[in-house]
């Protein structure tokens, strides 16, 4: 596999200036004010991604992620080290792609496309795919500056994913549009990776990340903490999430809910499908505590079948160990691994007091006909 | 997609594409050589600035002649009807200078504010800078002709026959004037992220220059004598622009000594009297200097880049 995309010890510091003064005038008043700040953004990176490689990166607000595609890009430049790339690149940082507003969406596609490199021959080309893919349809000839901030990124998006690039990077613009252009784009990018394409992309949804990526990496305050398998980063990511959580929790509850195990009467965790299957969880807490139960069903290449909770009925648990019995009455999935996640939320939802990711992987063997994930058992005959 | 064709492995194949490198330091002659592989966008930006200038209008380019008439127009009006400068068909001799100051400090003005203005696009794609300078000088160029043809027609009507000869060296004089301008819009549009205040400093600057450029007076009659007394007319030319109007100047009114309209007309040396080789040795040496603060202009760029991201 070549590799496409080389990132190598690369760190961004960023000036930032307090109260400082932007006009001649005011400097030569007030000399000596402001201070300078230096802030790391981003601490000796290093990974290389190979062509046709999808690569997630994942991390809190303010890691570093969207300062590591747009140094990849070359609209920041590393304050040290090195960037290699091979191809053609399209980017799509952060909501749009600074359009000239006063300008029609037709010229602002020509000049996005040179922009990204493209002849006025080759915008010519693509100019139809372009308008059909954002829909955006008679507006295209109307000034931008009256465009609704989804058409905005719809147009963006469709003239990045049409020029042709070997190398696409998109920050976090797939949540911007409504569901069913979310949906065609997740498409498009789905296409790009039979293609062989490479891709770079940036989401703080994990359900799109698990869905699109093979690997993903982790930043933290902008230092690498994981590079590897989706599945692997994502739980690091969480459980450092959590971790994070504990060092800023008022009330002192996390960290003293623990889920240890999870495990079944038998033993096994092979099931057929269509039966049931019994799972006692076993939670070590420090004090007394209700909350909410949440448990997640993923297939092994990280689509989410199901994600379900106590239903309101906060689980009670004591100080010591306790035990939560889950009941999954009827299994009507198909052939295949299952991943489960388990945990306890506070009765609003808003924080995870404990997590356990891949707590179980659950093996489901079917030997009826149907093929996918679950079994819908339709009959099908002739009237 | 429903039309989109069958999914695939794509024939282009990577290995033998050749490596791109983001770092911190880039040299001048890769600076130049960036610049030099996205023209095709610098001609996209000119086209789209001279769009959005006058996208509200269907005379299109017909306004970027009306000030320029206007402003010619009260010139005549000030020096040659009112002052009673005396110089014979003024209007050839003002609109000579006017369309490369007019060229000039367009550029200036609105390159000064560029970077400023385009900091949405600056903080999203990437391309070299200096090509957003870039254009608003190949706009000011477009209009730049547009005006010269107006000379022309305006040379023809008054049946005045422009000297053909000089002619040869006017495009070593418009290169230096483009050349010169790049360097100086480039600095500005840079120096002004830093200090917002460049733009009115520049304008007041600018109307300075003006008057330092013999576009309204003539340099041989109200410069030189006092100039030459001491032995220092290389002052005058010190402004580079002096030599790119005077050479306009030479090609288009041609003479270079007249008789003034004014009784008791006496005689008015209004241009240098220099031969052609020395016109074209001159600009020749002027075409140097201005490659030369082209190339630095460049690389002062390159050094204010860096801390965009800090000020934007
Ligand atoms: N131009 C800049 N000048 C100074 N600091 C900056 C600049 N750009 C980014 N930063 C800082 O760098 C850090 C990383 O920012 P970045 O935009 O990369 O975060 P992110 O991971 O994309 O976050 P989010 O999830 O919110 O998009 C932030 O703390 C931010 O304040
Ligand atoms: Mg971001």
């Amino acid at each position: 596999m070549t590799t496409v995309i080389e990132v190598e010890g690369v760190s961004k510091k960023f000036k930032i200036h307090h109260e400082r003064h932007q006009s001649l005038k005011e400097r030569l008043l007030h000399p000596r004010s402001g201070t300078t700040e230096v802030f790391d953004a981003l601490q000796s990176i290093n990974f290389t991604v190979g062509e046709g490689e999808t690569l997630g990166i994942v991390g809190h607000n303010g890691s570093g992620k969207s300062t590591l595609l747009k140094c990849i890009c070359g609209v920041l430049k590393p304050t040290t080290g090195e960037i290699r790339l091979r191809g053609n690149l399209a980017a799509l940082l952060e909501l749009g792609a600074g359009f000239q507003t006063e300008l029609s969406g037709r010229d602002n596609v020509y000049l996005y496309g040179a922009m990204l490199g493209l002849s006025r021959k080759a915008v010519d080309g693509i100019f139809d795919d372009v308008v059909a893919f954002s829909e955006i349809g008679q507006f295209i000839d109307t000034q931008v500056k009256f465009y609704s901030s989804g058409m905005y990124v719809r147009l963006a998006f469709a003239v990045a994913v049409n020029v042709d690039p070997d190398i696409l990077v998109v920050d976090e613009v797939l949540s911007v549009g409504d569901e069913r252009f979310q949906a065609k784009c997740v498409d498009r990018i789905m296409r790009f990776q039979q293609e062989g394409r490479t891709i770079l992309l940036v989401t703080h949804n994990a359900d799109q990340v698990r869905a699109l990526c093979d690997r993903a990496i982790v930043l933290d305050r902008g230092e690498m903490i994981a590079d590897g398998p989706t599945r692997d980063s994502l739980r690091i990511f969480r459980e450092h999430l959590l971790a994070d959580a504990v060092e800023h929790d008022p009330s002192h509850l996390l960290g003293t809910v623990h889920i240890e195990s999870v495990s079944t009467p038998s033993g096994s965790f092979e099931v057929k499908s269509g039966a049931g299957l019994h799972l006692d969880v076993s939670v070590v807490s420090q004090t007394a505590y209700s909350g909410n139960f949440v448990m997640e069903l993923f297939t092994h290449n990280g689509l989410l079948v199901s994600r379900s909770d106590a239903q309101g009925a906060p689980v009670n648990l004591l100080p010591g160990h306790n035990h939560v019995a889950v009941d999954l009455g009827q299994i009507p999935l198909l052939d295949g691994v299952y991943n489960l996640n388990v945990g306890i939320v506070d009765p609003r939802g808003h924080n995870v007091i404990a997590w356990s990711e891949r707590a179980a992987t659950i093996q489901v063997t079917y030997d009826g006909r149907e093929g996918g994930i679950v079994e819908l058992g339709a009959t099908i005959r002739q009237q | 997609m429903s039309d989109a064709p069958l999914a695939g492995q794509r024939s282009r194949s990577l290995e033998d594409t050749p490596v791109r490198v983001v770092s911190a330091r880039v040299s001048l002659t890769t600076r130049l050589g960036n610049v030099w592989s996205r023209r095709e966008l610098l001609l996209g930006l000119i086209i789209s600035d001279i769009r959005i200038k006058y996208k509200n209008s269907t005379l299109g380019l017909f306004w970027s002649m009306v000030a320029p008439a206007f402003t010619l127009g009260v010139y005549f009006l000030v020096f040659n009807v009112f002052l009673k400068n005396g110089y014979p068909n003024f209007v050839i001799y003002l609109f000579s200078g006017l369309i490369v100051w007019n060229m000039f400090q367009s550029s200036i003005i609105t390159a000064t504010g560029v970077i400023v203005d385009r900091a949405a696009l600056v903080k999203k794609v990437s391309f070299p800078r200096e090509i957003l300078a870039l254009s608003n000088v190949g706009a000011a160029v477009v209009y730049f002709f547009a005006q010269l043809l107006v000379l022309v027609i305006v040379v023809g009507a008054l049946g005045h026959a422009p000297a053909w000869k000089f002619m040869l060296i006017l495009p070593i004089s418009f290169i230096s004037l483009c050349l010169l301008t790049s360097a100086l819009g480039i600095v500005l549009s840079a120096i002004n992220v830093y200090l917002r205040d460049m733009r009115h400093l520049i304008e007041v600057f600018l109307q300075l220059w003006f008057y330092m450029t013999p576009i309204v007076y003539s340099y041989e009659h109200a410069i030189a004598p006092h100039l030459q007394i001491r032995g220092i007319t290389w002052v005058y030319f010190l402004n580079p622009l002096t030599l790119i109007v005077v050479t306009f100047q030479r090609v288009f009114y041609v003479n270079t000594i007249v008789h003034s309209t004014v009784a008791p007309h006496p005689i008015i040396d209004v241009l240098p009297t220099w031969s052609f080789d020395r016109f074209l040795i001159l600009n020749a040496l002027l075409l140097g200097v201005a490659l030369v603060a082209f190339f630095i202009a460049e690389a002062i760029f390159g050094r204010l880049e860096g801390e965009f991201e800090s000020e934007l």
